[in-house]
């Protein structure tokens, strides 16, 4: 069985919107709503698009912004100028 | 001693205001924009009708000529509510000072022919008072408006108006080394120089259009759809061949923001003339006139700073505002003169 990765997101406005990012562009994520906080879980992989964050801020969304929103993450991160992911190798 | 600490997860009752919830519904979390944004414009229990306005209640959409079945349908998609305005605002603001900063330590301006340099004075220092006006007009449209989605969008404008007023001051105190001649120089040419007698007759008469439909589309998207591509393309391009570089650095700033504002004015004029045929009809016949007069009052402003190509720049911006407006379905899209 692939392990989850996971990401736990403030429940900031930025937060919000790239915890709705990741929904939409993540089939089979699964959202837990914490007091304060949103954690995700996907098997093997998760990935934030750029481009779906920044439609739903309606401003440019650089991904080095998501450690503003982060508390916690687990699994190896592979991040690029328009995506940020998480996964296990 | 043993301490457990847990947290107690407690659902709230309702993740939203009940004007958003009877709108998105009940169970979606709300953004702060819209929040701030939809369906708080007061819409009864006005009693007395304004002195100034007996015809109409206090806050009244019939102050246009544009109808729409849901005022809620201009959403902006910069999504700008205090704390998103400021931020953006306090960034540009930061790389504007920042480039003055870098010009004015090193004394660049010095390097630009002295010719160029009157010249930018000339074009550029004047139009603080267009921005003055500006500022007047979105006040106008934030105070007459229907909607808090286009009046809160419409003062947060005007206050971009403001700042770039003090902007261009801010460039022509640079010019003048400090002092305020070239201000008042510049002031003097708003109101002397025959360049910009048409200009100031059209931003005048802008101040009393009474239909805030009408002045947004008047200002904000044909006015600005000519000053703000000429100043910061055209002529900038011009300045290249007089080492004017470091000026550009200085008005740089101004073509994002008009980038950044045109996002707005785009997504307004888009779901006003979708909404009917009646709608598209008025902003057509909106903008035919006011570009008439936009395009008049350029034209010598172009001319003194491009001479002979000052008509063909005009014309090629003019092109570009047409296919942008009809573009959006605001205008039929025309037959291109060759």
């Amino acid at each position: 069985m692939t392990q989850p990765v996971s990401i736990t997101l403030q429940n900031s406005q930025d937060g919000f919107a790239i915890a709705e990012a990741i929904m939409a562009d993540n089939p089979g994520a699964e959202r837990r709503s914490m007091p304060a906080m949103t954690k995700i879980d996907r098997p093997g992989r998760l990935e934030i698009k750029a481009a779906s964050v920044s439609e739903r801020l309606g401003r440019d969304w650089d991904p080095q912004e998501i450690h503003l929103s982060v508390i916690s993450l687990s699994g190896s991160v592979d991040e690029d100028d328009d995506y940020f992911a998480v996964y296990w190798r | 001693m043993n301490i457990d600490i847990q947290a107690e997860a407690i659902t709230p009752r309702r993740q939203t205001f009940s004007h958003i919830a009877r709108r998105f519904g009940t169970d979606k979390a709300a953004s702060r924009y819209e929040e701030a944004t939809y369906d708080v414009q007061p819409v009864a229990n006005f009693h007395y009708r304004p002195t100034w306005d007996p015809e109409r209640e206090l806050f009244d959409p019939r102050r246009t000529a544009i109808e729409m079945a849901d005022w809620y349908a201009f959403r902006d998609p910069r999504q700008f509510y205090y704390a998103t305005y400021n931020i953006s605002r306090a960034a540009m603001q930061q790389s504007f000072d920042d480039a003055v900063n870098f010009v004015d330590k090193r004394g660049l301006v010095g390097s630009v022919d002295a010719d160029w340099r009157a010249m930018f004075a000339a074009y550029l220092l004047p139009l603080r008072h267009v921005e003055w006006a500006a500022n007047m007009n979105c006040q106008l449209i934030a105070d007459w408006g229907y909607g808090t989605q286009i009046t809160s969008a419409a003062a947060f404008c005007g206050t971009d108006r403001l700042g770039i007023a003090q902007i261009i001051s801010r460039i022509g105190l640079v010019l003048g080394e400090g002092s305020d001649e070239q201000l008042l120089a510049a002031k003097t040419q708003w109101l002397d120089a025959p360049e910009w007698q048409p200009m100031r007759r059209l931003v005048e008469d802008l101040l009393v259009v009474r239909d805030w439909f009408e002045l947004f589309v008047a200002q904000l998207v044909v006015l600005d759809g000519y000053v703000y591509p000429l100043v910061t393309q055209a002529f900038d391009r011009a300045g290249a061949a007089h080492n004017g570089s470091p000026l550009s650095m200085m008005t740089g700033f101004l073509g994002d923001w008009f980038a950044d504002n045109s996002r707005w004015t785009d997504a307004v004029l888009k779901a006003a003339a979708g909404e009917s045929e009646a709608n598209r009809q008025t902003l057509g016949d909106w903008f035919d006139r006011w570009d008439e007069r936009a395009r008049a009052a350029v034209q010598p402003v172009a001319d003194m700073v491009l001479g002979d190509r000052g008509a063909s720049a005009v014309a090629e911006i003019g092109a570009q505002l047409q296919d942008r407006v009809a573009g959006l379905g605001a205008i039929a899209e025309r037959e291109k003169a060759a």
